[in-house]
């Protein structure tokens, strides 16, 4: 505080302030959108890549799924989880798993593209189990938004929160914010109920409402905030929240400014 | 005058003061009723006060500040103008947001800031920071005032009568007591139900009845289809809702029902189930349990498909479904209500029974 109060005399501390205020006011202009990327989905199935990706899986996964994929203490068999449940792990970074934990989080993945599916052709030609989705399946460009909020409210919301950024479950895990995620993974997803995560069947939640789903996903990741700082879209809660903590604390950092004797 | 300045500097000596007082110093001190008596405390002079530039730089300082306050007020104009309130912009940490609506915010808090921070400043550096006494007046007031007051108040119970009119006082007493009395029949009120079907019925008994009975199919919420068995994988989960219920909905335009029979089902190894609180209430591994927290009613459906922990989100009560429905963890009182279920001729799933304990939060009669 001391510091700050002999800073502020000097002539370019105003110039600053008036520097920060019109660069606030001229990024207006710096508009810059992402657009989500395209589904990278392959078709997966034949032999040689069956056999690359059981040597990726021995290599890299059987130390914890077993040699056969048949679970150990460490971890669950995927004897029948299906390429899409590899695919969602290890092209999220997920898996292999950096350390055990309660929770398996994002992170840079290990492999490529074409080793994820490799391996995803693997563990499919062990036993049937659900696909990665076609680009077909995970077009939304027809999807009714709308539907896909009363959905999302339905079966997400409760742990995704209403505006996809995520909650706490219990002891230590999590439901991940689905800020970044694209189509592909948040169907398959719903589809293999990854970690905690129910499934959601496509018997029960046909494909027409997991794309309905999506494109409401879709559509939270690009919508502005108009009102300003979002906060992580998580509602007065959070905005008591600031006012009580950042706010005040910036305010009684003014009031003691006020107080101290000038020298 | 100069009294007031070499207070402190006569003690240490160190810094001859300016020979021409300056800023506020040059004024005569003021004196007359209302002026204070200066303590006897050391005053320490501030630069500006010793220093005819440093009073200078801090004008120039707080001119600016005044200055930059009404540019800012013009650039408020100019973003009014020539923004659209549709436009957006990206800052990091704050993210997508409207670009109009910050421009405005900072503009117009930079104006009232610099005004404030001008105002401040000149007050600390160049306004008198003498050390002045002013002494407290005393707090309780003085006999005459307290003889005054007890006066004021026996001559207005004697002229209205207060005191003589008994009957008055007694009927405006009996008025005044018996007034908070709708307000108890209003809150009384609260629960009292629409519904002839269920009229002259507790609390209690309308909370404990829900929309389910034998046979009624159960279907998905949201696309109100109906559900089979085999459409639930192991680690599935499905919120549903009792078949009936969008003419339920249409029939009284509420939600209560909704709010009362939401379900969700979910399936697990059968082997993994520990105790149910039915025999037999699930069909091969799929359970139904009230969607409805029984702590103070949110939904729930979070729910850990390894674990088989449903957790609520507002107060953290955990229920174990493997187990009964059984509260592990958080402030619920009751576990989950769990609904029989079973298989129609067509193989869809429909519940067996109405719920067998009330749904929904905890109130008087449940405990």
């Amino acid at each position: 505080m001391k510091a700050l109060a002999a800073h502020r005399r000097h002539p370019l501390m105003a110039l600053a302030l008036l520097l920060i205020a019109l660069g606030v006011v001229g990024g207006a202009y710096g508009v810059v959108t992402t657009q989500p990327t395209a589904a990278d989905t392959v078709m997966v199935g034949d032999q040689t890549q069956i056999e690359e990706g059981r040597r990726l899986y021995l290599e890299g996964c059987s130390s914890c799924h077993g040699l056969n994929a048949e679970g150990t203490s460490a971890g669950p068999t995927l004897i029948g989880v299906g390429a899409a449940a590899v695919h969602f792990q290890v092209a999220t970074g997920r898996m292999p798993l950096a350390a055990p934990g309660a929770q398996a989080p994002v992170k840079k993945p290990d492999y490529t593209a074409e080793e994820t599916l490799a391996m995803a052709a693997y563990i499919a030609s062990l036993a049937p189990g659900p696909a990665i989705p076609t680009a077909e399946q995970v077009d939304y460009t027809n999807a009714d938004v709308a539907e896909g909020g009363i959905l999302f409210r339905i079966n997400c919301a409760q742990c995704h929160q209403a505006a996809g950024q995520g909650g706490a479950l219990t002891q230590g895990k999590y439901a991940p914010s689905l800020m970044n995620s694209t189509p592909t993974q948040i169907y398959e997803a719903m589809l293999t109920g990854p970690q905690n995560m129910p499934i959601f069947s496509d018997q029960t939640l046909p494909t027409e409402d997991k794309q309905a789903i999506i494109a409401y996903v879709m559509e939270l990741q690009q919508a502005p905030s108009p009102g300003g700082m979002s906060l992580g879209r998580l509602g007065p809660v959070v905005e008591g929240l600031f006012l009580w903590t950042a706010v005040l604390a910036a305010f009684l950092a003014a009031a003691v400014w006020i107080g101290i004797r000038a020298r | 005058m100069s009294d007031l300045t070499t207070r402190g500097s006569d003690n240490s000596g160190d810094k001859p003061l300016p020979e021409k007082p300056h800023g506020i110093l040059a004024r005569p001190e003021y004196e007359g009723p209302g002026a204070l008596t200066v303590a006897d405390v050391e005053h320490r002079p501030r630069r500006s006060d010793l220093d005819p530039k440093a009073a200078r730089r801090v004008e120039r300082q707080i001119t600016l500040m005044f200055l930059l306050s009404m540019v800012m007020v013009v650039l408020f104009v100019i973003a009014y103008v020539s923004l659209n309130s549709t436009q957006t912009v990206y800052i990091p940490v704050l993210g997508l947001i409207g670009a109009q609506n910050v421009a405005l915010g900072v503009t117009f808090g930079a104006a009232i800031f610099f005004i404030g921070a001008g105002a401040i400043q000149w007050a600390k550096k160049l306004m008198p920071d003498v050390e002045v006494v002013q002494d407290r007046h005393r707090l309780a007031s003085t006999p005459d005032q307290d003889a005054a007051a007890a006066a004021q108040y026996e001559r207005g119970k004697e002229e209205s009568g207060f005191a003589a009119y008994r009957i008055l006082r007694r009927t405006l007493i009996g008025a005044l007591a018996l007034f908070p009395i709708p307000l108890v029949v209003l809150v009384r009120d609260m629960w009292t139900n629409t519904d002839p079907a269920l009229e002259g019925l507790s609390p209690a008994e309308i909370l404990s009845e829900t929309a389910w009975t034998d046979g009624l199919p159960i279907v998905v919420d949201g696309t109100y289809q109906p559900i089979r068995p085999e459409d639930i994988p192991v680690g599935g989960l499905v919120s549903a809702l009792p078949e009936n219920i969008r003419e339920i909905q249409k029939e009284f335009h509420n939600l209560n029902e909704r709010g009362k029979s939401a379900i969700i089902l979910v399936r697990m190894d059968p082997g993994e189930i520990r105790s149910q609180q039915g025999d037999g209430w699930d069909y091969q591994g799929i359970l139904a349990f009230s969607k409805i927290c029984t702590h103070v009613g949110c939904p729930i459906a979070l729910y850990e498909h390894r674990t088989h922990h449903l957790l609520c989100p507002c107060h953290q009560s955990t229920f174990d479904l493997a187990d009964s429905g059984n509260v592990i963890f958080g402030p619920a009182a009751r576990r989950m209500p769990q609904l029989p279920i079973g298989v129609n001729e067509e193989g869809f799933l429909v519940a067996r029974s109405d719920f067998q304990e009330p749904v929904g939060p905890s109130f008087w009669e449940r405990g």
